[in-house]
């Protein structure tokens, strides 16, 4: 049984709508037991990282988070629960839960591309390029480009880190992944079949 | 970098289209979610509701139709249409869509936009803006005004101080309806999308006009769009969307052509 971890982000129904039509059985839910007797988790997110930081320590979920990560079984950070994983953000000052080393970073102002300036938040569809292959993004066309809604970026402190990068300006780090953990800057939920593919590799993949 | 989005608009009243969507095969024609999965499939890369229903009592049907829509397409979607209030908005977004648009309500109390971004995000709240050209005045420097209730009450608002307020209470991104050019299939209002685009740090959508694939290329490229409205060349299948895509990309606009 996947297991999303409920916490009040924007986007867990999506997620589990998702899960539904890739087949896939799912529980949402906020208790620590059920949590760890799931085969895999996702941690989703759209929000505030110093609100969802706030509600995930009233929970116990972030202490629960790094004791379920050496478990070895499957992580997938979505979004906001991407970005809460590294150690802090710049969003309000946020100390974060710190699954990875790194710190979640502000798009610098005044972003340019062919002479224009960028607009924040990176609000649309664009390219992951991989570094390297990864079975949760197996069957992933190079061309699939996948929706992304953010004004803040992770920014993992080993290079190693980070599976794969976006352009927007800069290039920054889309994806991550350490050992059982994959986590992305981008909505699979909502990026139509490479999205769902994503997802129902993820929901295969023993975290090795 | 960023693709330019293709937006299909759609309009519904009491939970059908109010225009028949000429789909090839089987399909029926009235039924929005049905034409979202149509979309959907050809490559929209977002979807955009409008509901029109005159009466309050039929605007649950709505709320059933997003529930529908959700199940079914994995893109986001935003509804606009009626929405006056939060409980309006958490209704909606409860229901599945990522984004709610709010227009007249927003003129006429502009905390709204506030506290959709509070409740639920900035990318959640976008600002729907029905414009039309006016004199330039002291009034409306900018020469475009705000009109609201389907472009039948002028406000006194200039456009362009409208999108620079609305960006600091807290809106995600603008949608840009030009009255002048609504309906016209003459293209879009090229001046006006790029005026307000340059003058915002959120991604503008531009609305009002779309008749041929080159009218988007102009507004994405001359009018700095981040994205593109359509309805009518579309629902009326005069084009595909990935016929349009396919044009944008030989003029060198990039777009998401995989699906």
């Amino acid at each position: 049984m996947i297991a999303i971890i409920d916490y009040n982000a924007g986007n867990i129904a999506s997620v589990a709508r998702a899960l539904h039509v890739i087949g896939q059985e799912y529980v949402v839910t906020d208790d620590t037991s059920v949590l760890t007797a799931a085969s895999c988790v996702i941690f989703p997110g759209v929000g505030a990282a110093g609100e969802a930081m706030a509600y995930l320590r009233h929970k116990k979920l972030d202490s629960w988070l790094l004791g379920y990560l050496s478990s070895g079984k499957p992580l997938l950070g979505i979004c906001l629960g991407t970005q809460i994983i590294l150690d802090a953000s710049e969003e309000n000052d946020t100390q974060c839960i710190g699954l990875v080393g790194g710190t979640t970073r502000r798009f610098p102002e005044n972003l340019v591309a062919d002479g224009r300036r960028l607009k924040i938040p990176h609000m649309g569809w664009n390219r992951v390029a991989l570094r390297r292959p990864h079975p949760v993004f197996a069957g992933v066309p190079a061309e699939a480009e996948f929706y992304f809604v953010h004004s803040y970026y992770p920014s993992p402190g080993d290079e190693k880190a980070v599976l794969a990068t976006t352009e927007y300006g800069i290039t920054f780090c889309s994806a991550l992944a350490v050992n059982n953990l994959v986590a992305v800057q981008f909505h699979p939920e909502k990026s139509g079949r490479p999205g769902l593919q994503i997802l129902k590799n993820f929901c295969g993949w023993r975290g090795r | 970098m960023i693709s330019k989005r293709i937006i299909p608009c759609l309009d519904v009243r009491a939970g059908k289209l109010t225009k028949g969507i000429k789909f090839q095969g089987n399909v029926d024609i009235g039924d929005p979610v049905e034409a979202a999965r149509q979309y959907y499939e050809q490559g929209a890369d977002e979807i955009v509701f409008y509901d029109i229903t005159a009466s309050s009592d039929k605007r649950d049907i709505m709320i059933d139709v997003v529930r529908r829509v959700a199940e079914t397409i994995f893109i986001p979607f935003s509804v606009g249409g009626g929405i006056r209030s939060l409980d309006d908005m958490r209704r909606v977004i409860g229901a599945g869509a990522e984004k709610v648009s709010v227009n007249s309500a927003a003129v006429l109390e502009p905390g709204i936009i506030t506290q959709g971004a509070r409740a639920f995000g900035s990318q959640c709240v976008v600002l729907g803006m029905d414009v039309k050209k006016v004199a330039v005045s002291r009034q409306t420097p900018s020469g475009y005004e705000i009109v609201i209730e389907g472009g039948r009450r002028y406000t006194g608002i200039d456009a362009l101080t409208w999108a620079q307020k609305a960006e600091r209470l807290g809106a995600g991104e603008i949608c840009l309806n030009s009255i002048d050019a609504d309906g016209t299939k003459d293209g879009y209002e090229i001046a006006l999308t790029a005026l307000v685009s340059e003058a915002v740090r959120i991604p503008v959508i531009a609305s009002g006009g779309a008749g041929t694939p080159q009218h988007l290329a102009d507004v994405l490229t001359r009018g700095r769009a981040d994205a593109a409205l359509i309805a009518s060349m579309v629902h009326y299948r005069t084009y595909t969307i990935s016929e349009i895509k396919k044009y944008l990309s030989c003029r060198n606009i990039q777009t998401r052509l995989l699906w």
